[in-house]
């Protein structure tokens, strides 16, 4: 019964819309709003990791490379070619998505384990060319990243980049939300469950895998390019490895082919790390316990292991 | 992992091949034996085993830790791997077997809550610096060939061909080691036969923790350690176990020694700030032509 309210392609981001509308009346000050900001940003690259885990069964762990295209994109192309940072951040999507159409059509055609190691070795490869290049991108130490101006009106505060940023992933839902409900993504879902009967029902399975991976590769960079202009700095650890097993994390935690357990997910392990240093040492002791409870007690993650347990004890 | 190379002499091309050959195959073995605990634990549970790396820190922190306290180094280190030993059951028992039956994905989560677990765990019972153990016989390199060689670069090496041997022994010549190949080909139909699967999970667990323990003691003294060397480990060990092909102890053990020879002659006639860059790229290249790495099956889907 919740499962059906739920799934309409429209509730999933009316949902959001009042969550970001509702906790900007509840969240007492603007260092909330800034966490809350950093909480939509990190759904929204989940949201595009998840279409293509959840949806399509396919692991990245490089997606953080493509997050860091973003954010290098916002830095970058204003400071040296002093173009607008909103063309930057098209262009940086544009760079994510078209070195995902590239690399894709090779890498995808690993499965599991291996897709796994590629991917990991993909987005190591543009992580190192971030913190080594350091005459264009400041190299480990990072570089500023001009604020955003638009029409004049310099666009500053967390209050304004929380409703910009929340602006943001409720979009992204929705795009997501259409997607999953088009015809692509019931060959996602169904390549998800076997590639072999997939293609015999006629699915070109490497096109829809390569569409999904181009998709989530934007998502990465919008979100990178959106938290490079919120924080106005940008640092080589967000192209990192750690991040892409953090997203990896996040999918999973929250729940894979859940676009409310992408919110979720990102939700947990921004705020948790903010909650536990006042456990000082032991923050990544809790954290880490706390992540291997929840995922031997919620094993499908935490939207839809919740779903399944509201609606187990209805029936 | 740069100390390796302490003894690097410019000039004559042959000595300096030598001497990146053997830092390779040291650092490489240590890849190795990361891989071949990656392989164990993946054979008899499917579960890729994220935490494998801090295996190795735990034996390098322990033993630097024990040794301190007055204990000497051959006891330290025996200490050092039950304590490795003891934690890789802990891990089986309340974090893998809990979650039976839970998808690949999900166990892997389990697997990098319990890194970050242990990494936290070993930032507050031992610190955040770095360590570093005696060389077992010396730090004098010896000559060979006109390279330098750390008498260590000889530990590590004959360590792990020690434990490759061992393993080999066990699996091949044991009742034990092949009830785990058994539950390896096939868990239902060992289950069948009257082998208590579950114990031979549990074993795969101690048996990667020794074995993580031992390369971390062994390496230590070249490569210093600290509560956070795990996750580098993991992740080249993981991409070592993928290179030679999932569940291939023979693969786990070429990948490792090719993923750092790889590092090594990057690191010496490339570049050293792409050493990993240019390991990645010879694995990519390779999972291109050979899907399921250099001693992988064709894996048939079925419908």
């Amino acid at each position: 019964m919740l499962k059906t309210v739920l799934a309409p392609r429209f509730a999933v981001p009316l949902v959001l819309a009042v969550l970001v509308v509702g906790l900007s009346f509840a969240l007492p000050s603007n260092f909330y709003l800034r966490v809350a900001a950093l909480v939509w940003i990190s759904a929204l690259a989940v949201i595009g990791l998840n279409l293509l885990m959840g949806y399509a069964g396919q692991v990245s762990l490089g997606h953080a490379g493509f997050f860091g295209i973003g954010a290098y994109a916002v830095a970058v192309l204003p400071a040296q070619f002093s173009l607008h940072p909103l063309l930057a951040a098209l262009a940086g999507a544009l760079a994510a998505g078209l070195l995902a159409y590239v690399v894709g059509r090779p890498i995808l055609r690993l499965k599991g384990h291996y897709l796994a190691v590629a991917t990991l070795g993909f987005g190591m490869l543009i992580a190192m060319t971030i913190s080594n290049e350091a005459w264009l991108t400041g190299g480990p130490d990072g570089m500023p990243v001009e604020r955003l101006t638009l029409l004049g009106w310099r666009v500053r505060g967390a209050d304004t980049w929380y409703w910009i940023t929340g602006g943001l992933l409720v979009i992204g839902a929705w795009i997501a939300g259409n997607l999953v409900a088009s015809p692509t993504g019931r060959a996602l879902r169904a390549l998800h469950d076997s590639e072999v009967a997939a293609r015999v029902a006629g699915i070109d399975v490497a096109r829809a895998k390569l569409t999904v991976f181009v998709i989530s590769a934007v998502y990465a960079a919008v979100a990178g390019a959106a938290l490079a202009l919120v924080n106005g700095f940008v640092t080589p650890d967000k192209a990192n490895f750690m991040h892409s097993i953090e997203l990896v994390t996040m999918v999973v935690l929250g729940g894979m082919g859940s676009i409310l357990g992408s919110v979720a997910g990102a939700a947990i392990l921004v705020v948790l790390p903010q909650v536990l240093t006042s456990f000082h040492d032991y923050e990544h002791m809790v954290l880490g316990l706390i992540m291997m409870v929840i995922m031997i007690v919620l094993r499908s993650g935490i939207v839809p292991g919740l779903a399944s347990l509201l609606t187990g004890r209805r029936k | 992992m740069d100390k390796a190379r302490g003894g690097k002499q410019h000039g004559e091309p042959m000595p300096e091949l030598l001497q990146f050959c053997v830092s390779g195959l040291t650092v490489g073995a240590v890849y190795a034996l990361v891989a071949l605990g990656f392989t164990i634990i993946y054979n008899a549970s499917d579960v890729v085993n994220f935490a494998q790396g801090e295996f190795v820190m735990i034996g390098g922190m322990t033993t630097v830790f024990v040794a301190a306290a007055g204990v000497p180094l051959p006891l330290a280190a025996l200490v050092a791997i039950a304590v490795a030993m003891g934690i890789g059951l802990l891990l089986h028992r309340l974090a893998i077997e809990p979650a039976r039956g839970a998808s690949a994905v999900t166990l892997i989560i389990i697997t990098i809550g319990a890194s970050i677990f242990l990494r936290g765990l070993a930032q507050v019972v031992f610190d955040k610096q770095f360590h570093s153990l005696p060389s077992f016989s010396g730090d004098t390199p010896i000559a060979f060939g006109g390279a330098a060689i750390l008498p260590q670069s000889f530990w590590v090496l004959g360590g792990a061909a020690v434990i490759v041997v061992l393993l080999w022994a066990f699996f091949n010549r044991t009742l034990l080691g092949k009830a785990v190949l058994a539950t390896a080909a096939n868990r239902l139909a060992a289950r069948l036969v009257g082998i208590n699967t579950s114990f031979v999970v549990g074993l795969s667990f101690v048996l990667s923790a020794a074995i993580g323990a031992v390369a971390g003691i062994l390496v230590t003294p070249i490569t210093l350690t600290s509560y956070d060397v795990g996750t580098l480990l993991a992740l080249k060990g993981f991409a070592a176990a993928m290179l030679g092909g999932m569940g291939n102890p023979l693969g786990a053990v070429v990948g490792g020694l090719t993923v750092g020879l790889l590092e090594a002659f990057g690191a010496g006639y490339i570049s050293s700030t792409y050493k990993d860059a240019i390991a990645f790229i010879v694995i990519l290249a390779v999972l291109f032509v050979m899907p399921g790495g250099l001693f992988g099956k064709a894996s048939v889907e079925r419908v």
